[in-house]
């Protein structure tokens, strides 16, 4: 009858009510952990990616430091770099010797370019490919003499009919550009570009992707547009990747394609005006910003982000050559201070390359990065306001969108780089605009499989890498993390409380994570929440290319391992890989009191001599830093260099 | 939107009611309830525990905290604190979680939740063990009460359904998310028994 059914129907749709909330609740609960560990991944990366920028500071104040108290190393040889740049400018002779053989199937181009060279180029690069160096330098030199004419700022203008797409950091990401290039269409008069920096480093097809931007500008050169990133920077390059990318795929020519690249880097205009309304710049702005002042220095003079120039250069020419090491593609000629920018104008560029927005009123300095500001939206409004503009289209920063909007809709972030962490940590995204119309957002993300993981794959994958790379930052730091735990435990037992583990270890590591919900990835705590400290180093280890080397040696030489290579490439005028012992000892003896490492110079004498295996008093100083690399213990093949190229 | 109270006290096991402190007399008010059987603890042990736990909690509360707080300025958008209170282990139904929103919100909402709020509201919930997340026998009950014919799965459809009709109905996103790891693209169905398995495992 009417009344028991619906009482026993209520009843029942009462359960099922139950179940689904108790099914949803669990459910909300679960994602939200996953989203929690995807954050805690995404944070372990972005403060490892800043924390090796910042170290940067360190590195720039070095070379300060090295130039102003370092005697001449090539006293017998004071003409060599200016033959070497002599060389550098002769196109001509330099291609005339460099032959393609017929057995090279690669992409063969003809200049002067046209879209079918665009084609050709792309075409060969998704069968994977390599570019023959005579082709790359022949884009090169020709790039870079278009360049030379251009103004600092691109000036441009939109309208209906044509608009344009403007794409952030792409990073060597090639599958990233070709999707683009296949969502949005290939850059032609009709289907113009605008390339805002960071096309090179961390990706491992960054010369394929910078080789597509450079022959597109070559045959588009009115439509298609680049902007300078704060790694179109040959010293960025040497830390992140590029340049070894380079010296990989060009084993004979890649030194002369580095000097190339290190001069057309300087040439790339600093930023775009758009319609006289938006302004396209890599990082950001500061409060200081001289958009006439950009607009008129020689923005070829800005070398490199830790190249500042020296205090006092243009006051004291004759000091400064005295005291110079020849360094690759600088000079030191007779009237030093028309080499570089003022110090004031060095700084507007580094604003204009490296800074960040942010939420917070006012402008401090960027520390995260180490370079630039973080700019408030005060800071926006009063620039934009004093320039007569109305928006800023910036990149630099990767977001999980692949795109942001900040500052009340005055300051838009544009990131291209899909999964820029790691398979599926963030979108890519680029904008098309035109004159008179709203801004177009468009996102992509490059995948292996036909259909989207599910969530906790994704975060499976994200958290694992991320947790492997924090721990090779731990095992680097063993000896004086080890120092930390064994000071705080009286009792001598090996345990220590969750806190004072995670405190000790934000004290030695300082990125500012939340180790006590990472400790369960990190170390063996027991269930009376005592972490057991030493197990923190058990799943990893760095591998000793000397015996007899002590441990704390070893961790400092792989910590610094980056910064070294760096310093020796600098000292190796000639690129021949060679250092003498002499200068070996020198440049160690300045680094470790620069960078306070407590490491006595006998013990890098004795590891010096041990490197020397030929014993000609020369040290091959790639060999001598390859050899010291990280070994996971559960990994099947030890290269963790290769795979994590971009941290290097 | 109605709201049902449950309980899964009958859950709780006896050596966990065992374990549970009174808060009496700490700095936040309490609502005085006590749990049936718990130990009670002396004076100034009781106060010195409870002192280790809040600093316990606040450590923890404040890493979840900054994992979210992009700007570091101690403030996460509004949208977040879900997930937020999800991640220290609680189990807030929406209906439960809008009030805890409203403890925690600016007098005229900005559209962020700052940190002094959420801390000492966040602490309480923890002291108190609000919103306790479900046993894997109740889940795993849910789902058999869903399926009415005891087949061992549901459909693809009969769960959606389910999901955005009742209870506390599911958005289009989070339906999307929870079929794509629960339906074996197969048979299209949700084998549930295994499913719950494969999910308890990864979310330990």
């Amino acid at each position: 009858m009417g009344c028991g059914n619906s009482a026993l129907n209520s009843k029942k749709s009462e359960k099922v009510l139950k179940a689904a909330l108790v099914i949803q609740n669990w459910y909300r609960g679960y994602r939200a952990r996953l989203r929690a560990r995807l954050q805690y991944a995404v944070a372990i990366f972005e403060s490892i990616e800043y924390a090796d920028e910042q170290s940067q500071m360190q590195l720039s104040d070095f070379f300060s430091f090295m130039l102003e108290n370092y005697t001449q190393i090539h006293k017998d040889d004071p003409e060599l770099s200016n033959q070497l740049l002599e060389n550098a400018k002769d196109r001509q002779e330099y291609l005339g010797l460099i032959e393609v053989p017929d057995s090279y199937d690669g992409p063969r181009l003809h200049f002067p370019f046209n879209f079918t060279d665009i084609a050709l180029l792309i075409d060969a690069f998704k069968h994977q490919k390599t570019l023959h160096a005579y082709y790359v330098l022949e884009v090169l030199f020709e790039t870079k003499k278009l360049l030379k004419q251009r103004p600092n700022f691109t000036h441009l203008k939109t309208s209906a009919s044509k608009g344009l797409t403007i794409c952030g950091d792409l990073h060597g990401k090639l599958d990233d550009l070709l999707l683009i290039f296949y969502k949005n269409g290939l850059p032609s008069e009709n289907n113009p570009y605008l390339f805002n920096g960071d096309f090179v480093d961390r990706g491992r097809y960054s010369m394929e992707v910078l080789m597509i931007l450079l022959v597109s500008f070559l045959v588009y050169p009115k439509d298609i547009h680049l902007n300078r990133g704060n790694h179109e920077d040959f010293m960025m390059n040497m830390r992140y990747g590029f340049t070894k990318e380079i010296l990989n795929k060009y084993k004979i020519h890649g030194k002369k394609i580095l000097q190339t690249l290190e001069e057309l880097y300087t040439w790339i205009p600093i930023g775009s005006i758009i319609d006289n309304e938006i302004l396209v710049i890599h990082g950001g702005i500061s409060e200081s910003t001289d958009l006439n002042l950009l607009h008129r220095i020689e923005r070829h003079k800005m070398k490199s982000v830790l190249l500042p120039p020296l205090a006092g250069s243009s006051i004291e020419p004759e000091k400064k050559k005295a005291g110079a090491i020849i360094l690759s593609g600088g000079v030191p000629s007779k009237d030093s201070s028309s080499d570089q920018l003022s110090k004031h104008e060095w700084e507007q560029i580094i604003d204009i390359l490296w800074s960040d927005p942010r939420g917070t009123k006012g402008c401090f300095p960027n520390t995260g990065r180490g370079g630039g500001c973080y700019f408030g939206p005060d800071i926006s409004t009063s620039i934009l306001n004093k320039y007569h503009l109305k928006k800023i289209i910036r990149s630099h920063e990767c977001k999980p969108e692949g795109y942001e909007i900040c500052h009340d809709g005055k300051v838009i972030t544009v990131f291209s780089a899909s999964n820029y962490y790691e398979e599926g940590s963030n979108r890519g995204a680029y904008i098309r605009l035109a004159y008179g119309m709203d801004l177009e957002f468009f996102q992509h993300q490059v995948t292996t499989s036909t259909c989207y993981q599910p969530l906790h794959q994704r975060v499976n994958v994200m958290e694992s890498s991320a947790i492997r790379i924090l721990k090779e930052r731990i095992i680097a730091r063993k000896t004086d993390l080890t120092h930390a735990f064994q000071v705080r435990d009286h009792s001598k037992s090996g345990k220590l409380s969750v806190t004072q583990w995670a405190f000790s270890m934000e004290s030695i590591l300082g990125l500012n994570l939340p180790w006590r919900t990472l400790s369960m990835h990190l170390v063996k705590v027991d269930k009376d929440g005592y972490a057991d400290y030493m197990t923190s180093f058990q799943d990893i280890r760095i591998e000793k290319p000397v015996k007899e080397a002590e441990s704390a040696i070893i961790e400092t030489l792989y910590r610094y391992r980056t910064d070294l290579q760096i310093i020796f490439n600098i000292i190796d005028s000639d690129r021949s890989g060679q250092i003498s012992m002499e200068e070996f000892r020198k440049m160690w003896k300045l680094f470790s009191s620069h960078y306070n490492v407590q490491i006595h110079d006998s013990q890098i004498d004795e590891l010096a001599n041990t490197m020397d295996l030929n014993k000609d008093g020369s040290i091959d100083f790639n060999e001598f830093l390859k050899a010291f690399y990280v070994v996971h213990k559960y990994e099947k093949d030890n290269i963790s260099n290769t795979k994590h190229s971009r941290y290097q | 939107m109605s709201r049902i109270r449950w309980n899964c006290e009958d859950a709780l096991s006896e050596t966990e009611r065992v374990g549970m402190i009174s808060v009496e007399g700490s700095d936040w008010e309490m609502s005085g309830k006590q749990e049936q059987g718990e130990q009670l603890i002396m004076g100034s042990d009781r106060a010195h525990l409870n002192k280790v736990k809040v600093a316990e909690f606040h450590k923890r509360i404040k890493e979840a905290f900054e994992v979210f707080d992009h700007e570091s300025n101690n403030t996460v958008d509004v949208r977040e604190i879900g997930t937020i209170v999800r991640s220290l282990g609680c189990c807030p139904s929406e209906g439960e979680l809008h009030d805890l929103l409203a403890e925690v919100e600016e007098e005229e909402p900005t559209g962020y939740i700052r940190y002094e709020k959420f801390l000492p509201v966040m602490t309480k919930v923890l002291l108190e063990e609000r919103y306790r997340p479900i046993p894997d026998d109740v889940l795993l009950q849910a789902f058999e009460t869903l399926d009415s014919a005891k087949r061992g799965f549901l459909t693809k459809d009969e769960l959606v359904k389910y999901m955005t009709e009742e209870g506390e109905p599911f958005s289009q996103e989070e339906m999307e998310e929870m079929l794509s790891a629960a339906v074996d693209p197969e048979s299209n169905l949700i084998h549930y028994k295994d499913y719950v398995t494969t999910m308890v495992v990864d979310d330990n």
